[in-house]
């Protein structure tokens, strides 16, 4: 309890007064410079073109290739970097999901830094996606579980259960949403518009998984660590006040290749796949292992299956 | 033309010829409205960091606030009630009162919720036609639909009638009456459909539950009509505004019934979850007794609860319950017990534990509190400015030529 407390000072409290003092002193001077660059940039046009910019449905093939290219400028001028902006579309019939080992994960959190460098998130404050609970064994109570371990893992008598977002099939974070700004693509990931998002936040608080983040923060991502293969609804660096969450790492599931988080586990307990495919992985896991899935009851029919080998 | 000189002789009238209170009153609250500026200015340049929110308390003091105003603008029907469907004279001379009150609670709301998202500047999405509005499947969106309908059958409701009578004209039924039924429909709706924003959420035990409207709608006809005690005992002392005592007394009745009934209901949550002591009492036993060293918002809800109970004593003691001193205190308890009761002592514990068991508590930060009071005084300023005019052309001090 105390350790969670003080990371939570750390985390935040200076922040706001940090900002609170900035705001006094040297706000002004930077509220100057920043209207300056823009002023600079004359993208007087560009501005106008985001304010109308059209929901991601709704956008022909001619919208995106100009609004792919005005991410890919923005992120040129940002971070001095050349990152393509593409665009998967899902893979007929295809039904994507995860499968967790518990008896095989141990905690080393090796998905959860992959993960970040893999989609951009914002560093400082630091935004994951994947959360690893550590819990005793004996219980799957999330609320008695700890999410701040820390030194040597595994520990004696804990299992280790890594949470993310269950891209359910009954997602009650869409469900909520004003503006449609989520939504579940064919393939069955949940995907978000940064563009159209309005960060109300109430998909944050509908969210049985705890799996969107929100940036308070313009993300602040150091240019050496950018990833340059970049996704529109995936991992392409998110604007401030809207909400992100794991996308299945869209950018590379819907070309064949692995998520991030996968490739970095040293322990083989993530399997992904199409659970639609009879030879898949997944597909021989659920049908065969005695898999659950978390808070069952809330019917959200999460497809991030856990099971103990 | 007639009509924008209408508008000119009411705009003068608010701000000409006032008494020193009135000014001092109108002065006192532009200087929270320009703080509430600032600190809004600030926060639209840094974000929402200038907040204490976070990944694990992503709604806080704005979503509170919010909350606590849908109730106000709804119980603005327990004065209509009486003055259209009854014909109560007394309540009639001071439903305008009521029905600007909701207006000024419905501004204060849609503000509370432009200053809490993070891109204010995509509220087009929100339009029809334009952006893709998703309704009636979200219920921040039906919200959003029915909040301003309320809104607009309030102006028009004290508008026409104002208006006619300004032009010394007998106003014509049909062209209120219809509305006044509706809006009182649509009184309850508004605050049962902000219940449902936050009871038809499974991930989050604390507020699934099907008390939660029932709950929010008598709490409101709690604050409402002690707000409203507070006001028209106001208007007495300063305004000289001659409120019939009988009025007062309705509303106290009613407080003699919401206030117990809404501890009663509390109660029942209470039981529930304390009995039952499944794993979601967890949230309950934060706000109540604090778990380990998190222990922050129990002595708020004790003290709304003690709050309440006194400002009950005080409607149902003989010997005081019919002096405005005495009244207008238990008011402002019971303003304030409601408050903290519904506002932060719902929001809050909604979020503590997280789905995933982690315990972050919540204080608002400096800007919060600031942009909340910076609202507040919007509202008060609003309903001032309104409340002002609005007797005037019903005294008959101010009409057309």
């Amino acid at each position: 309890m105390k350790r969670r407390r003080r990371r939570r000072r750390d985390g935040k409290h200076p922040l706001s007064r940090r900002g609170f003092l900035r705001g006094l002193g040297a706000g002004a001077a930077t509220a100057a410079s920043a209207a300056a660059a823009t002023v600079g940039t004359s993208a007087c046009s560009t501005d106008w073109d985001k304010v109308f910019q059209k929901h991601y449905k709704e956008m022909t093939a001619a919208d995106k290739k100009k609004v792919f290219a005005r991410i890919a400028a923005e992120a040129k001028q940002r971070f001095g970097k050349a990152v393509t902006v593409s665009d998967p579309q899902p893979l007929p019939g295809v039904r994507f999901a995860f499968c967790i080992s518990l008896s095989t994960c141990n905690g080393n959190r090796k998905c959860v830094h992959a993960c970040v460098e893999e989609n951009n998130q914002g560093r400082d404050p630091a935004i994951q996606y994947i959360k690893v609970i550590e819990l005793d064994r004996g219980t799957l109570d999330l609320e008695r579980g700890d999410q701040y371990y820390g030194g040597e893992v595994p520990r004696a008598n804990k299992v280790y259960l890594p949470m993310q977002c269950n891209q359910c099939d009954n997602p009650p974070c869409v469900k909520v949403c004003p503006v449609e700004a989520t939504w579940k693509e064919p393939d069955g990931i949940v995907a978000i518009d940064y563009d159209w998002c309005i960060g109300c936040r109430y998909c944050m608080a509908a969210c049985p998984y705890e799996a969107r983040r929100f940036n308070y923060h313009q993300p602040s991502l150091p240019a050496s660590q950018l990833n340059t293969n970049q996704g529109y609804l995936s991992n392409r660096v998110r604007p401030r006040g809207v909400v992100e969450k794991c996308h299945f790492c869209m950018h590379r599931t819907r070309r064949g290749a692995y998520p991030a988080c996968l490739e970095a586990c040293p322990t083989g307990a993530r399997k992904f796949g199409d659970i639609n495919d009879p030879d898949s992985e997944v597909h021989k896991i659920v049908k065969h292992k005695r898999v659950f899935v978390l808070k069952e009851e809330l019917n959200t029919v999460p497809h991030v299956f856990y099971y103990f080998d | 033309m007639g009509y924008l000189r209408y508008w000119g002789a009411m705009v003068r009238y608010a701000v000409i010829g006032g008494s020193r209170v009135y000014y001092g009153w109108l002065a006192l609250l532009a200087c929270g409205v320009v703080a509430g500026v600032v600190a809004y200015s600030h926060q639209l340049e840094r974000g929402l960091s200038v907040t204490a929110l976070s990944d694990q308390v992503s709604w806080g003091a704005y979503i509170a606030n919010f909350t606590f105003l849908v109730g106000i603008a709804a119980a603005a029907v327990l004065l209509v009630v009486p003055s259209y469907v009854y014909k109560r004279e007394d309540v009639k001379e001071v439903v305008l009162v009521g029905e600007l009150l909701a207006v000024s609670a419905i501004v204060m709301c849609l503000l509370f919720v432009t200053v809490d998202i993070g891109r204010p500047d995509r509220i087009l999405h929100m339009l029809p036609f334009i952006g893709r509005l998703q309704f009636p499947r979200s219920v921040l969106a039906w919200d959003v639909v029915v909040l301003t309908g309320y809104l607009l059958l309030n102006l028009h409701i004290p508008g026409y009638l104002l208006y006619k009578r300004y032009r010394r004209q007998r106003p014509s039924e049909r062209y209120y009456l219809p509305f006044v039924f509706l809006s009182i429909i649509w009184a309850i709706s508004i605050h049962t459909v902000t219940a449902f924003l936050y009871s038809g959420l499974g991930g989050r035990p604390y507020w699934n539950t099907a008390i939660l409207a029932p709950r929010f709608l008598v709490s409101a006809f709690a604050s409402g009509p002690a707000l409203l005690i507070i006001i028209f005992g106001t208007l007495r002392r300063f305004e000289a505004h001659d409120v019939s005592e009988s009025v007062t007394e309705l509303l106290r009745k009613i407080l003699t019934f919401t206030i117990p009934l809404n501890l009663f209901l509390l109660g029942c949550e209470v039981f529930k979850e304390f009995y039952t002591d499944s794993a979601h009492v967890i949230s309950a036993r934060y706000l109540f007794y604090g778990i380990g060293t998190h222990k922050m918002l129990a002595p708020y809800i004790w003290a709304a609860i003690v709050m309440q109970v006194l400002a009950l004593a005080v409607c149902l003691t003989p010997a005081i319950r019919r002096r405005d001193g005495p009244l207008v205190v238990a008011s402002v308890l019971c303003v304030v017990g409601v408050w903290v009761e519904k506002g932060m002592g719902l929001i809050v514990p909604g979020f503590i534990p997280t789905p995933a068991g982690d315990l972050v508590e919540y204080t608002p930060s400096g800007h919060e509190i600031v942009i909340c009071l910076g609202i507040w005084c919007v509202g008060a300023l609003l309903f001032s400015l309104m409340t002002r005019v609005a007797l005037a052309i019903q005294n008959g001090r101010l009409e057309g030529r």
